[in-house]
């Protein structure tokens, strides 16, 4: 469903993606582990062509998407629902408004249909009665929920969810990561997850890529990510530090 | 020792250098924006929904502070003319100056003026988030602003324009004492329909400036309330300087046409 093809990505000259190759099946739910500042957003962001690549190939669906116009790729995004970090909520619209946008942009729902969708999708992410509210009188992981909620309503194929417990408490994490598995159980989506929450990554992944250096350099089931004895999944994992990183 | 490191002639060609260049890209980006603009204006990919938001948001919410400076622009116009013409007897002239200054420059700059700074877009993440959702920014964002610019500084400039003019008969004959007939009938004399028409044609180009430029600046501008705050400052400013130099060539160009169709 989603092949990643030899990709490669620079920021003034620096490397971020340096030969990215991997594929996900329909259905299935990817966590790509990594540093920060190592390209995982990066990634993300190439596989729905929010970026374009410096070279490789994304295929959807058996569709390369580099190099398609903005229009072109309108066609494209339909499949996907998207989560980003910061939840990206539009501020001047309410809960509701936010939540119901993609539906009043389609232009295929009812007014009632989409106010009846809106109530029934802000239930499913514990969110009911805070329709009215605006993005800037809600918590972070209640923007996320949000930021999900619209993601959802139009049941895409593929939610690309961008580090979507950064910043939150451990239990609001582990609410996020249940609702993550909800949705992926009752839509049937493929899902693909950046994060560096390692606790995260174990129960909400069903395969995990580490991407390094550029690379993906290790996947594998979270069973065998965990066991691995790689020094640089195994330092990942239990996050210690270069001692060249430590500056005090 | 700053000011002469500026100066010296590496760095400055590499300065120069640059702020050409950027000039030039920024130039070929308004007008690939423009162009992809008016295609999806001519295909109607826009929502009515968000044209009429804009249109309340660009000339409705507008309507005081345009008012407010025709009416006092109207105002001091006609009491800086009064005092100079006094000076030769000409008070009774004073009208059709204000008239013709309000109607041909002063309405259709002032007010676009004001308007540059409402009619941007500093998104930053929440443009991709559009992307995502299947939306075109410039169906979503732009062309909503570009039309209500359009639609909205035409009749904004008209009104500051009427504004001007009756403020100064105002200030003119109740508070400076010109005879209101021969101040009428001066100002009917030598305001011309052409005036107002050229008013209106200016209007409209310096609406699609403000569209444009607040819209490229959105879209272009880097993440956080720092990059929001630079984009939004600079739209107005670059809004401001091509309104001010376009109005310049426009005058020139537009009372050539006139004399060119006797209007």
């Amino acid at each position: 469903m989603i092949e990643v093809r030899d990709l490669k990505k620079n920021f003034s000259g620096h490397p971020v993606l340096d030969g990215v190759s991997f594929q996900i099946e329909a259905g299935e739910s990817v966590v790509i582990i990594g540093r920060s500042g190592g390209g995982k957003s990066v990634l993300l962001k190439l596989i729905i062509a929010l970026i374009q690549p410096d070279s490789g190939a994304v295929f959807i669906n058996g569709t390369d998407i580099v190099g398609l116009t903005e229009r072109q790729l309108i066609q494209v995004r339909s499949q996907f629902g998207m989560v980003f970090q910061g939840a990206a909520l539009f501020d001047s619209m309410t809960v509701a408004e936010n939540v119901a946008f993609p539906l009043q942009r389609n232009g295929r729902h009812t007014q009632s249909e989409t106010t009846r969708l809106v109530a029934r999708t802000l239930d499913v992410v514990g969110l009911h009665g805070t329709e009215h509210k605006k993005p800037a009188e809600l918590s972070g992981g209640m923007r996320k929920r949000v930021g999900l909620a619209r993601a959802i309503i139009y049941e895409p194929k593929i939610l690309l969810y961008d580090e979507p417990t950064t910043g939150l408490d451990p239990i609001v994490s582990d609410s996020i990561d249940n609702l993550m598995i909800r949705v992926r159980e009752t839509l049937k989506v493929t899902s693909v997850v950046v994060t560096h929450d390692m606790r995260s990554a174990r129960r909400v992944g069903q395969r995990i890529l580490m991407l390094n250096d550029g690379r993906i350099h290790a996947g594998g089931t979270p069973d065998e990510i965990f066991n691995s004895t790689d020094p640089v999944v195994r330092q990942f994992i239990d996050g210690v530090a270069d001692p060249e990183d430590i500056l005090f | 020792m700053r000011l002469v490191w500026l100066c010296s002639p590496p760095q400055m060609n590499e300065f120069g250098q640059k702020w050409i260049i950027g000039g030039f890209k920024g130039l070929g980006q308004i007008t690939l924006l423009a162009k992809d603009a008016v295609a999806s204006c001519l295909t109607f990919k826009f929502v009515k929904r968000d044209l009429l938001f804009q249109i309340y948001s660009i000339g409705v919410k507008s309507q005081s502070v345009v008012l407010v400076t025709g009416a006092f622009t109207g105002m001091v116009l006609a009491a800086q003319t009064y005092f100079q013409f006094h000076k030769v007897k000409m008070d009774t002239a004073t009208l059709a100056v204000v008239s013709v200054s309000m109607c041909s420059e002063l309405g259709p700059v002032l007010t676009a003026l004001m308007v540059a700074g409402r009619v941007g877009a500093s998104m930053t993440e929440q443009i991709d988030a559009l992307r995502t959702l299947a939306t075109h920014p410039v169906d979503y964002l732009v062309v909503p602003r570009l039309m209500a610019a359009l639609i909205a500084l035409p009749i904004l400039t008209t009104e500051a324009m009427a504004m001007g003019i009756v403020a100064s008969y105002v200030v003119g004959v109740f508070l400076l004492g010109i005879d209101p007939a021969y101040a009428w009938w001066n100002m009917l004399k030598y305001s011309h329909d052409v005036d107002v028409q050229i008013g209106i044609v200016k209007a409209v180009v310096y609406g699609g400036i403000i569209a444009l430029v607040g819209c490229y600046k959105g879209l272009s501008c880097s993440m956080g309330a720092e990059g929001v705050g630079r984009a939004t400052t600079e739209a107005v400013v670059y809004a401001s300087i091509s309104i001010l130099i376009s109005n310049f060539f426009l005058t020139l160009v537009l009372e050539q046409i006139a004399v060119i169709f006797k209007l």
